[in-house]
C-alpha cells in the first residue's frame, strides 16, 4: 500500500505576511522581462519559419517542362473526407500539345473548396502522379464564400513547378523511339 | 496692466491643461508600450503621421516608438459611433464622464512643478495657485472623482457597472482614510507651528531640501503609495473595472468619446498621484538627499528644476505601470480587509508615534 504523503505547509514569516518581499520579487521579474528580446513577430512583414512537412493549402503543381501533372484520375476527389475537391475530367488540347493529346487526360475544372478542406493531406498521399501538394501557405481570407473556392488556375498559381527529375513523358517518348513503347 | 493680470493666469492655465492632457495621452501610450515590453511584445508601432513620419530615420524611429499613436487613439474615440443604450438614465449617463474628469483636472491647480527665484532672491514655486491648504484641496477635490464612477455605474442601469461602482466607492472611501492619516505626519514634520507654508505642497518640498521624506517617513510613504494605487483605481486595486469578472466595470455601457473621458480621467489621476507622491515623499524638485540643489537662480535653473521634477514624476508613472503588469488583482474582500484592518491601524499608529516623538523632542528642547 502506498502511503499518503501529507505535506506540511510552513507558516508565513512576518516579512511574507506584509507581501513586500514578494512584491519586490515580482517587480524584479517583470523588470527582467522588460529588457528581454521580443518573442513576437511583426506578422505581415516577418513570417514564421514553416517546417518542410507542413500541411498548408493544397495546390496543384506542374513539372519542370510546364506540363500539368494531374491526369484527372479523381482519386483525390474520391478520398477527400470532407468532399472539398470537385474535378471535371477533360481532354488535353490537341493543338497545344499534340503528342500528349488523346494519350493522357487533364482536368477541365479542378475546384478545392477551402471552406471544407480539413488539411488532412490524404489527396497528396493518394495522388499517383504527385500532382497535388499541401504547401506552406497558411493564411486564407476572402470577402465571400465563392472567393474561397480555389479553381484550377488559382491552384496552379499557388502550386508552381515541382522540381522533380522524373520527366515521365520524356521517358515514355524515348522508350517509344527505341521501339519499346511499354 | 490689469488686463495682463487677468490674461496671464488664463494663459498659464491653458498651457498647463494642454501639457497635462498631452501627458495623459502619452501615459496611455507608455502604458501600452511598457506592458508590451514586459510581456515580450512590441506594442503600437504602426501609426505614422504624413509629413514628420516620413523623415528618413527619425520618422521610422518615432513610428516604431508609437509616438503618433495617441493621435490615432484620440481620433478613434472622436469618430466612433456615439451609442447611448436605451436603458440608461440619460442625464446622469452623460454627466458621469464629466464629473469623473473635472476633479482629476482640477487638482493640478495647486500642484507645484518647479521653482524660480524672484527678483528679491526668494525662492517661489511654479504653480497656478499657491494656496496654503493645497494638500487639503487635493484630498477634497480628488475624492469627488468617485461620484463620476458611482453616477456612471448607477445611471448605466445594468448589473456589472453597478457592481463596479459599488466596489469602487467602498474602496475609495476606505482608502481615503488611510491616505489622509498617512500624510498627517508629513505635515507635522514639514510645517511646524508658525511656519508660513501651512499645508501647501510648496512648503513640504522646501522642507525636504536635505532629506527626502520617503527616507524619513518610510511607513507614511508606503501607506500613501498603497492608498494612491487604490485611489487611482489601478491594479492591484482596480475594483472599479476588474475586466475579468465585471466585463468593464463602471464603464461597461460607455463607448467612444464618453469612454475616452473616463480613460483620460484615470490617467490624469495616475499622473496626479505620481506628482503628489513626488511632492510629498520624493523631495519634489530637490536634487538628491543630502546634496545641495545645483539649480541656478536664472531661467535655466528653473527649467532644470522642472525637468528634474518631471523625470521623478515619469519614474513614478512608470512605477505605476510596472506594478500593474506585475501584481494580480486583489479579491474585493481582501482589498477591504487590507484597507480597514491593516492600513488604517498602521496609519493611526504611525500618527501617534510621530506625535509622541515630536512632543518628546519639544520637551527636551524646551
Amino acid at each position: 500500500m502506498a502511503k499518503t504523503k501529507v505535506l506540511e505547509r510552513k507558516p508565513l514569516t512576518f516579512a511574507e505576511k506584509t507581501f513586500i518581499p514578494q512584491i519586490l520579487g515580482g517587480l524584479k521579474t517583470t523588470a527582467k522581462t522588460l529588457f528581454q528580446k521580443n518573442i513576437t513577430l511583426q506578422y505581415p512583414e516577418e513570417r514564421p519559419a514553416i517546417p518542410d512537412n507542413y500541411r498548408g493549402v493544397p495546390t496543384l503543381v506542374k513539372d519542370p517542362n510546364g506540363r500539368e501533372k494531374c491526369v484527372s484520375c479523381q482519386l483525390c476527389e474520391f478520398v477527400c473526407p470532407p468532399k472539398a475537391i470537385r474535378i471535371q475530367p477533360g481532354e488535353i488540347d490537341a493543338e497545344a500539345d499534340p503528342d500528349r493529346a488523346h494519350v493522357e487526360k487533364a482536368p477541365k475544372e479542378f475546384d478545392i473548396n477551402m471552406l471544407r478542406c480539413i488539411y488532412c493531406g490524404l489527396c497528396q498521399e493518394v495522388c499517383p502522379e504527385e500532382a497535388i501538394f499541401l504547401q506552406d501557405i497558411f493564411t486564407l481570407s476572402g470577402y465571400s464564400r465563392e472567393e474561397l473556392v480555389n479553381n484550377k488556375q488559382k491552384l496552379y498559381e499557388l502550386g508552381g513547378t515541382l522540381p522533380d527529375q522524373h520527366y515521365k513523358w520524356d521517358k515514355k517518348k524515348s522508350a517509344e523511339a527505341k521501339g519499346n513503347a511499354h | 496692466m490689469d488686463t495682463l493680470a487677468i490674461l496671464l493666469p488664463i494663459a498659464f492655465a491653458l498651457a498647463m491643461i494642454s501639457v497635462f492632457m498631452g501627458l495623459c495621452s502619452y501615459s496611455v501610450l507608455a502604458e501600452r508600450k511598457v506592458s508590451s515590453w514586459i510581456q515580450g511584445r512590441v506594442g503600437p508601432n504602426r501609426t505614422r503621421l504624413p509629413l514628420i513620419g516620413h523623415i528618413p530615420i527619425l520618422g521610422n524611429l518615432l513610428t516604431g516608438l508609437g509616438i503618433f499613436q495617441p493621435a490615432a487613439d484620440g481620433l478613434k474615440f472622436l469618430f466612433k459611433e456615439e451609442i447611448t443604450p436605451g436603458h440608461v438614465n440619460k442625464f446622469y449617463y452623460y454627466l458621469a464622464p464629466i464629473v469623473a474628469l473635472a476633479p482629476a483636472l482640477t487638482t493640478m491647480v495647486v500642484l507645484p512643478f518647479g521653482r524660480y527665484v524672484d527678483p528679491n532672491g526668494v525662492v517661489q514655486p511654479l504653480v497656478l495657485a499657491n494656496i496654503e491648504i493645497g494638500m487639503l484641496f487635493i484630498l477634497g477635490i480628488s475624492s469627488l472623482g468617485v461620484y463620476g464612477i458611482v453616477l456612471a455605474g448607477w445611471s448605466s442601469n445594468s448589473k456589472y457597472p453597478f457592481l463596479g461602482a459599488i466596489r469602487s466607492s467602498a474602496q475609495m472611501i476606505s482608502y481615503e482614510l488611510a491616505m489622509g492619516l498617512a500624510i498627517l505626519p508629513v505635515f507635522m514634520w514639514s510645517a511646524a507651528p508658525g511656519s508660513e507654508h501651512g499645508m501647501s505642497l510648496f512648503g513640504v518640498i522646501e522642507a525636504q531640501e536635505t532629506v527626502w521624506l520617503a527616507l524619513w517617513q518610510p511607513l507614511s510613504a508606503l501607506i500613501f503609495l498603497v492608498a494612491v494605487f487604490a485611489e487611482t483605481n489601478r491594479l492591484p486595486f482596480d475594483m472599479a473595472e476588474s475586466e475579468t469578472d465585471l466585463v468593464g466595470g463602471f464603464h461597461t455601457e460607455y463607448g467612444c468619446f464618453k469612454f475616452g473621458l473616463f480613460f483620460v480621467a484615470e490617467y490624469a489621476h495616475v499622473i496626479m498621484g505620481s506628482a503628489l507622491f513626488v511632492c510629498l515623499f520624493l523631495g519634489g524638485w530637490n536634487f538628491l538627499p543630502g546634496l545641495a540643489n545645483p539649480w541656478g537662480d536664472g531661467l535655466f535653473g528653473t527649467v532644470l528644476s522642472v525637468v528634474w521634477f518631471m523625470s521623478k514624476v515619469f519614474f513614478m508613472i512608470f512605477f505605476f505601470i510596472w506594478v500593474r503588469w506585475t501584481l494580480p488583482r486583489f479579491r474585493y474582500d481582501q482589498v477591504m480587509s487590507l484597507g480597514w484592518k491593516i492600513l488604517l491601524p498602521l496609519a493611526i499608529a504611525n500618527l501617534v508615534f510621530n506625535t509622541l516623538l515630536i512632543a518628546l523632542i519639544d520637551t527636551i528642547n524646551a
